[in-house]
């Protein structure tokens, strides 16, 4: 970013070039929009553009930028910009590369078969979109992007250990939320385990 | 349960091992004593699996060309040095500024000396015609005078007045 500040163009490709994906699937999973997650990650780009030249480099590059797209995602779903999406039973169930709609159980209701047809990442996402928002933040921070909780909690304006405190209260919610899916990838463990043993 | 609370801060450290050999340790004796908070653990660590199934597009084909536009379209930033150079519409005005005012200060002083020469011819036409002041008063006196009126008038023989003697 020293560089850039110093006119040189290339580096900013380069920093284009290495944030750009992880920009584009953090603020997808924030505002569960690709097209409106481009345009924010857009935003982030130019914002740090227009900030090159006072530039300071008090706190990792990467603690910054993701506290610039966090604050950008937090404020286009506050003014109700970008709304989270719902999930529809005939939209793609991959952020759009497949056109199969959502597989639904019929008959009688039956949890557990509805649970195992229905697809998981729709239930995952929805479960992460149903968090709050600062606990979607931290949790999409601390489990996708790899940052250290000093960055976390730099990004989110709050001390180590409340981020901590914030994270287990989120893993809590997506524990119960999601139990009927991590019941069955356990059940689905103990069976290969056995097939193993036999 | 107490020790239950105590440990949750700790947890997800525990978990990331990212914790230091004493908190560490303090999770697991009290794993060791907990069923409760043993399979929650185990489910963490399976939640966190499961979550990477979470799908999520890459930026489109078009993203770096996008934000290039977007830069492109920024208006240049300035130096503190470029205030010191003028703009044209500025220079321009500057000098049409000058440009009047050296023509009003032109002008102006031109003006007086003529003002000041009619003024002098006019005081001169005054002060002559103050002057003559005893002439006009004859005059008159004998264009007025009574009795010339009472002067029998003679038409046929009148000559001009300029011949008589």
């Amino acid at each position: 970013m020293l560089d850039v500040k110093a006119g040189d163009d290339s580096s900013f490709e380069l920093l284009l070039h290495k944030y750009r994906a992880p920009l584009v699937n953090f603020l997808y999973r924030m505002v569960g929009d690709a097209a409106t997650a481009e345009d924010l990650a857009q935003e982030v780009f130019l914002r740090v553009y227009r900030a090159r030249d006072g530039y300071a480099p008090s706190a990792k590059f990467s603690t910054w930028v993701f506290r610039i797209a966090t604050n950008l995602a937090l404020n286009a779903q506050r003014d109700g910009r970008h709304r989270l999406r719902q999930v529809s039973l005939d939209q793609p169930l991959d952020g759009g590369t497949s056109d199969a709609p959502l597989d639904i159980a019929d008959g009688q209701p039956n949890i557990e078969h509805e649970l195992l047809t229905r697809d998981r990442a729709a239930l995952i996402r929805q479960a992460v979109e149903s968090l709050p928002e600062k606990q979607r933040a931290a949790v999409l921070l601390h489990k996708y992007q790899e940052l250290n909780y000093d960055q976390i909690a730099g990004i989110l304006n709050c001390s180590e250990s409340a981020l901590k405190s914030l994270l287990f209260r989120a893993y809590e919610t997506l524990r119960v939320e999601l139990a009927p899916l991590v019941k069955v990838g356990r059940a689905q463990q103990a069976r290969s385990k056995t097939r193993e043993v036999r | 349960m107490g020790n239950c609370k105590r440990i949750e801060e700790n947890l997800i450290a525990y978990l990331d091992a990212k914790a230091g050999p004493a908190v560490r340790r303090q999770v697991e004796m009290h794993l060791a004593a907990c069923p409760a908070c043993r399979q929650r653990t185990t489910e963490f660590r399976q939640l966190w699996g499961l979550l990477d199934e979470l799908p999520a597009p890459p930026p489109s084909l078009a993203f770096d060309a996008a934000v290039q536009a977007r830069i492109a379209a920024e208006p240049r930033q300035r130096s503190w040095w470029t205030f010191l150079v003028p703009s044209p519409r500025l220079a321009f005005a500057t000098t049409a500024l000058a440009v009047l005012s050296v023509w009003l200060l032109s002008v102006g002083p031109s003006q007086s000396p003529d003002s000041s020469v009619a003024q002098q011819q006019s005081s001169e036409a005054e002060f002559g015609m103050i002057r003559d002041l005893p002439i006009l008063e004859d005059y008159d006196l004998l264009a007025n005078f009574d009795a010339l009126s009472e002067l029998p008038v003679q038409p046929a023989v009148a000559q001009p007045e300029s011949q008589r003697p």
